[in-house]
């Protein structure tokens, strides 16, 4: 078996497109996940046209910001295009310059400082958006709604924060600023205090019951106005999220996709190599003169597989390498990923093997590697919940049969220790190998023809 | 049919019968070969030849009847050279001896390279060399078993005059070193010339089973006109005469 073997490595050597091939594939998908990976997304284009005074304020709640840093806070989440004027603001949108333009009308710091007052107004915000492409809509309305979530949610926790303190002084007493003067507020916690002092040197009689009353009045509404803080602070943020993992396991989505793009390469690599070398035995013509006792078919096809596990694993760890320099790896699991790449490698040499053994024909073999593997790659990637459950259950049911997801499952697990245990994956796929080497040899009867 | 010669026995067929679904291929063929002979199993297409040898080389097996081989196994050669075309000529044979398992592959190679005269041309990769230099080593590789029979399926065919010389030059040499040979082949002027024994097959029905001479004898004596013409007329006319 190890002269079938060395001579398929000869043979990969000699191709040199190959060899080629094999090499540049894993290394390219490395720098496409790292680059993806390590790089920050994309922003998107909006023209931008600031209307507000430079020096204007915006004040609520006594705490003031300077107007700029609203533009600032835009320019951060989107790549800003500043335009002199709302009719170059137009034309960049119309031209698709620009996904979107924004602009801040003159009013808008007036509108915002008018929340803490008694009138409040609206704030606005003018946006103008390209719809030609519902997918470019669809990104510009999620981003807008998403920037004026969060200048929703700052104003509102400054409102909050200023309708907080206004209740403690009212509650407690203190020191109340206006136009530069300092006023004192006597506080409810303070009334109460001196009418219950002064309350016993009245006498009996209509006005120390009164006084009672006043004194029952400021307590309650101390209490219940200390017990209304917390109320407002609710208004900033109606809802939290309280997140509990009630099933399974997951890793940072970086190892993720790691494992994805290492899982990848291991199953293209494998299975056009496995499937290829085994029907180039027979375009050869040389299977026939080789299973004249010279090599049985199990180890022929043992031999194939072998030949898969040791190219996968040596362009699987060069990928591996080359994601280093963009993302940590955790080496001290080495033995693990060794593990799973051999396993995955099995798994997918032995389907390999039976599509090789099925097609018989170098060209086939690689047309059938690509419409059997690839859509089970992307099936394998559909999480529960994004498609309907018949849906899923049939995908599930599809994946299970090919050793892709298991051995993505395995290759994640040896990456992070976060995610779900490797047992379960390496079972699955030891079943996969076993079922896809019988097939396998069962579909090798028909290479007998002469 | 049946074997007549006198003799070690070096192969020997009884009763052989395929049938691929209700056509027959084979209907019961018997013959022998002895070691030196040089046999040409020929005939029209569809005669059975291809069937025949692979059945002898034991690739598949035969519904009925069984063959034999006293002196030791077969080295088969298929039609198509059966080799790889992206190794050099040294290292396909290299490849086979050590699957061969030989207990020197090396000395079996400079062996095998200065018998197919290729030794200048050990380090070129097979797909470079023509048809009949691919042939020789398609033969050699055949040859590296040692076996006591030596069976070419259709060795010359998609060979140019020349490749082909080449190839039955090495083909004859190896029966005069006491080799036996069995060749299958539809040219029958190529069956007349190198075979010094004819089996002529005819929709899966051995008709003959004897040198060209006597082919020609038997033709005489059942189409005189045909029988002193080209030895194609001549065998064509002891097809016709038996309904092929």
């Amino acid at each position: 078996m190890r002269w079938l073997l060395l001579k398929d490595l000869q043979i990969l050597r000699r191709s040199p497109l190959q060899a080629v091939l094999l090499v540049a594939y894993p290394v390219l998908i490395a720098l496409l996940v790292g680059f993806a990976i390590s790089g920050q997304p994309s922003k998107p284009r909006v023209a931008f046209l600031n209307q507000v005074p430079k020096d204007t304020r915006i004040s609520v709640g006594g705490t003031e910001l300077p107007a700029v840093g609203a533009g600032q806070r835009i320019c951060s989440r989107v790549e800003c295009v500043k335009v002199k004027n709302r009719q170059q603001a137009i034309e960049k949108v119309r031209s698709g310059d620009v996904l979107a333009a924004v602009i801040l009308p003159a009013n808008l710091v007036d509108q915002i400082n008018s929340l803490a007052t008694l009138t409040p107004g609206t704030p606005r915000v003018e946006v103008m958006v390209n719809e030609e492409d519902p997918v470019k809509a669809q990104l510009v309305n999620d981003k807008i709604s998403s920037l004026l979530a969060q200048a929703n949610l700052v104003i509102a926790r400054q409102i909050a924060k200023s309708g907080g303190e206004y209740l403690n002084l009212l509650v407690n007493g203190g020191q109340f600023e206006v136009l530069g003067e300092s006023f004192g507020i006597l506080g409810l916690r303070n009334v109460a205090k001196i009418l219950e002092a002064v309350t016993p040197t009245v006498p009996p009689g209509p006005l120390r019951t009164s006084l009672d009353q006043v004194t029952r009045f400021s307590t309650l509404a101390r209490d219940n106005l200390n017990v209304a803080g917390p109320l407002i602070d609710r208004l900033a943020q109606p809802i939290a999220v309280d997140k509990k993992v009630v099933s399974g396991k997951s890793p940072p989505l970086d190892t993720f996709a790691i494992a994805v793009a290492a899982t990848f390469v291991l199953t293209f690599v494998i299975v056009l190599l496995v499937a290829g070398s085994l029907a180039l035995e027979r375009e050869e013509n040389a299977f026939p003169r080789l299973t004249r006792g010279l090599v049985s078919r199990s180890a022929l096809l043992a031999e194939k597989v072998g030949l898969g596990m040791a190219v996968g694993l040596v362009v699987t760890l060069l990928m591996l390498a080359g994601l280093q320099f963009f993302v940590p790896l955790e080496w001290s699991r080495f033995g693990l990923w060794l593990i799973a790449i051999l396993a995955g490698g099995a798994g997918i040499g032995a389907a390999g093997a039976a599509l090789g053994a099925a097609a018989r024909d170098v060209r086939a073999v690689s047309l059938l590697a690509f419409m059997v593997t690839l859509p089970v790659a992307f099936l394998s990637l559909v999480p529960s919940g994004t498609v309907g459950p018949a849906i899923y259950d049939a995908i599930k049911f599809v994946t299970a049969l090919f050793p892709f997801k298991p051995a993505l499952q395995a290759m994640t697990a040896a990456l992070d220790s976060s995610g779900p245990g490797i047992g379960r994956p390496l079972i699955h796929l030891a079943i996969l190998v076993v079922a896809y080497g019988l097939l396998a040899r069962f579909a090798l009867r028909r290479f007998s023809a002469v | 049919m049946g074997a007549t010669g006198t003799g070690a026995v070096a192969l020997e067929a009884r009763g052989l019968v395929k049938r691929y679904g209700k056509r027959a291929a084979l209907r019961g063929i018997d013959f022998v070969a002895r070691p030196g002979e040089l046999l040409a199993v020929t005939g029209p297409n569809g005669a059975g030849k291809t069937t025949l040898l692979s059945i002898l080389a034991g690739i598949s097996r035969p519904d009925e009847g069984e063959v034999s081989l006293p002196l030791g196994e077969v080295g088969w050669v298929p039609q198509q050279p059966a080799l790889y075309r992206r190794l050099t000529v040294e290292e396909n044979l290299l490849l086979f001896a050590r699957l061969e398992k030989h207990e020197d592959p090396h000395a079996s190679v400079e062996q095998m390279l200065e018998l197919s005269a290729l030794a200048d041309r050990r380090d070129e990769i097979v797909a470079r060399l023509s048809g009949g230099n691919q042939q020789r080593i398609n033969i050699a590789i055949g040859l590296l078993s040692a076996p006591a029979v030596l069976l070419l399926d259709e060795p010359s065919v998609g060979l140019d005059p020349r490749q082909r010389a080449r190839v039955w030059e090495f083909v004859s040499a190896l029966a005069a070193d006491g080799a036996t040979v069995i060749f299958s082949t539809h040219d029958i002027q190529e069956a007349e010339r190198y075979g010094r024994r004819l089996l002529v097959l005819a929709d899966g029905d051995g008709l003959f089973d004897g040198s060209p001479a006597e082919l020609r004898e038997a033709v005489r004596s059942e189409a005189p006109e045909a029988a002193d013409r080209d030895f194609e007329t001549a065998f064509v006319a002891y097809l016709r005469h038996r309904g092929h």
